[in-house]
């Protein structure tokens, strides 16, 4: 009998240990990718990194201006484009559509949408906007990097809208306003809070996005003057840095990859950090 | 005869109330904004169902050159213009299946550790913290496991295994540091999030009445969380691997970098490969002919197809799980 209890302490004991080591194995990986990526990256982070365009291998200088700006004005103008039409088609799901089978097809194929491959986003566009507008574009890019961010606004936009109470619905709507202004003076404002905190979560996951971008926006060495010709982004920049033989462009691309890494973090905590004390409030 | 006799009444009730109310002003509003949204939320079925059709409809030169053929041909030879998807199926298999491998026990561990082991303080920042490393982008996962990960694989991971387990054909081979193992791994770490915060947050959802029942029968953490938290948490855990599973199928970036770029086939894991996203990654561009694209194009569509069919799986399985709690 003792030796059976002391069996099943000693059991016990492993699997605490085992899974209290698998967690701290999560913490180490972290630490380490960070600690790599900021220890290689600031080396190449200082001002011309942020205001130059890109040099030659083997040049002193440069940097990644025209990069930077160019996943800058992608991910706003992908933004524009998810953001009301996902705000939208949630605010069916949640307020009309609800369990109708037509709206359990949609969310279905929204959550479909959510995890499907990124660069399979970006063979679609290519083949319906490269392909038809004759040249890659910084307008096809955003629109891959907006087709990726959709289901995620419309899954959120739901979850939030779901989460306000009817009382108020129904207060606003006995006071006589029609739907649409109840939805817009009542229950975004409502939601307004956890709305936005999904939306720059999607926002910060296709800022980080590569493989839409590879055969959309292409990448381009110059500052990009308009949505229609290829477009200089941080992501494939990295890739072809990284891919590339030469050692300053890899420490240009470390440099990159700091930057992405750092700004998708920083929203993504700020956000968990806004999600939280409302939480607790 | 009872339903009959009631939807009389309603429509008497009805011509009354109709014909007492005073009549207001038409006001369209609201079905405008009704069919505003109806028009977006149908939008996202027709992208969905493009997405498709356009794959389906562009690939079509390879269907017609190679038929169900290109399924399970190893050529990939844009020289001769033969292909097949094969070497790029089995690379995207191997490669998540290697992920899985790894992720499962270790994002287990780590759900156990959040919900059942750690003190209370502890949980919010090491929850926080694991669920961050979602948060990094996967070209970056793709760099560091090129440039750490592969020199520490070629230098002392792959020739400790080759010294320890070399009898084994997954183990035999130049350790070059770049290829399906690499690739395995670095997958692995990136789906260790997504698995490990959903499964710790359907161990959390266990009743506390039930653990302490068994706690108080003198089980102990682990006998607890094996008969009582794991089996009440079966299917939304089962679902978790599947989310986890599409993940790494489709990832493309962390993939490229490390799988090695190869189209051959080989027993050993230490020989580098491709996947159906690292094709895509490293060809899309260069391809010339309509053949090579659309080759290209068809095994695009076989990714998005497989992803759908495992996603969309475990959707039916969540859901059928959620059915039979509430029932």
């Amino acid at each position: 009998m003792a030796s059976n209890r002391q069996r099943r302490i000693a059991i016990n004991s492993i699997v605490m240990v085992a899974s209290t080591a698998a967690a701290m194995l999560g913490i180490i990986m972290l630490a380490w990718i960070l600690i790599d990526v900021a220890i290689k990256g600031l080396a190449a982070i200082n001002w011309s990194f942020f205001t130059e365009l890109p040099s030659p291998p083997g040049m002193e200088g440069g940097g990644l201006g025209n990069a930077i700006l160019g996943t800058f004005i992608m991910t706003a103008a992908a933004a524009l484009m998810a953001i009301p039409a996902g705000v939208l088609a949630g605010t069916y799901l949640a307020e009309f559509g609800k369990t109708h089978p037509f709206a359990n097809i949609v969310r279905s194929l929204s959550d479909i949408l959510v995890s499907a491959p990124s660069i399979v986003i970006g063979v679609f566009i290519y083949l319906v906007i490269v392909k038809t507008m004759g040249n890659f574009s910084g307008f096809a890019g955003a629109a891959a990097l907006a087709i990726i961010m959709l289901p995620v606004v419309v899954r959120t936009t739901e979850e939030m809208l779901r989460l306000v109470p009817n009382e108020m619905r129904e207060a606003a709507l006995a006071l006589g306003s029609p739907y649409w202004r109840m939805m817009l003076s009542v229950i975004f404002r409502a939601a307004k809070a956890g709305m936005i905190t999904g939306i720059m979560l999607a926002i910060a996951r296709v800022a980080g996005e590569t493989a839409p971008l590879l055969f959309t926006a292409l990448n381009s060495p110059y500052w990009s003057h308009s949505l229609n010709e290829p477009m200089a982004n941080l992501t494939v920049t990295l890739f072809n840095y990284a891919m590339s033989p030469y050692d300053d462009w890899h420490t240009l691309a470390w440099g990159a990859a700091f930057l992405i890494t750092i700004s998708v973090l920083v929203v993504t905590i700020i956000m968990r950090y806004v999600v939280r004390t409302r939480r607790t409030q | 005869m009872s339903t009959m006799q009631n939807s009389a009444m309603e429509a008497e009730f009805e011509a009354m109330t109709t014909t007492i109310r005073p009549k207001p002003a038409r006001d369209y509003s609201d079905n405008i904004f009704k069919g505003l949204t109806w028009l977006f939320a149908t939008g996202l079925a027709l992208l969905f169902i493009s997405i498709l059709y356009v794959l389906w409809q562009e690939s079509q030169p390879a269907v017609h050159k190679f038929g169900f053929g290109f399924l399970t041909s190893t050529d990939w030879n844009p020289v001769t213009e033969k292909f097949g998807a094969m070497i790029a199926i089995v690379g995207t298999l191997v490669s998540t299946l290697i992920a899985m491998l790894i992720a499962i026990p270790l994002s287990i561990g780590i759900a156990l550790y959040l919900s059942e082991i750690a003190p209370h303080w502890l949980r919010t920042p090491v929850g926080t913290a694991i669920e961050l490393l979602a948060a990094i982008p996967s070209i970056v996962y793709g760099m560091w496991g090129l440039f750490v990960v592969a020199p520490l694989m070629s230098e002392h991971v792959q020739p400790w295994l080759q010294n320890h387990f070399g009898f084994l054909p997954f183990f035999s081979g130049p350790s070059m540091g770049i290829g399906m193992l690499t690739a395995g791994l670095v997958l692995a770490l990136m789906i260790i999030p997504f698995i490990s915060s959903v499964t710790r947050d359907i161990f959390l959802m266990t009743p506390q009445p039930l653990k302490e029942a068994a706690y108080g029968l003198g089980c102990t953490t682990w006998e607890v969380v094996r008969d009582v938290v794991i089996p009440y948490g079966k299917k939304g855990v089962v679902g978790a691997v599947f989310l986890g599973l599409g993940r790494a199928l489709g990832e493309t970036m962390a993939v490229t970098f490390v799988i090695g770029n190869a189209y051959h086939l080989s027993w050993s894991l230490f020989a580098p490969g491709n996947s159906i996203a690292s094709t895509l990654a490293n060809e899309f561009t260069e391809a010339d002919g309509d053949v090579y694209l659309a080759s290209l194009i068809e095994l695009g569509l076989v990714l998005f197809v497989i992803t759908f069919i495992i996603l969309g799986a475990a959707q039916l399985w969540l859901r059928a799980g959620n059915r039979q709690k509430g029932g």
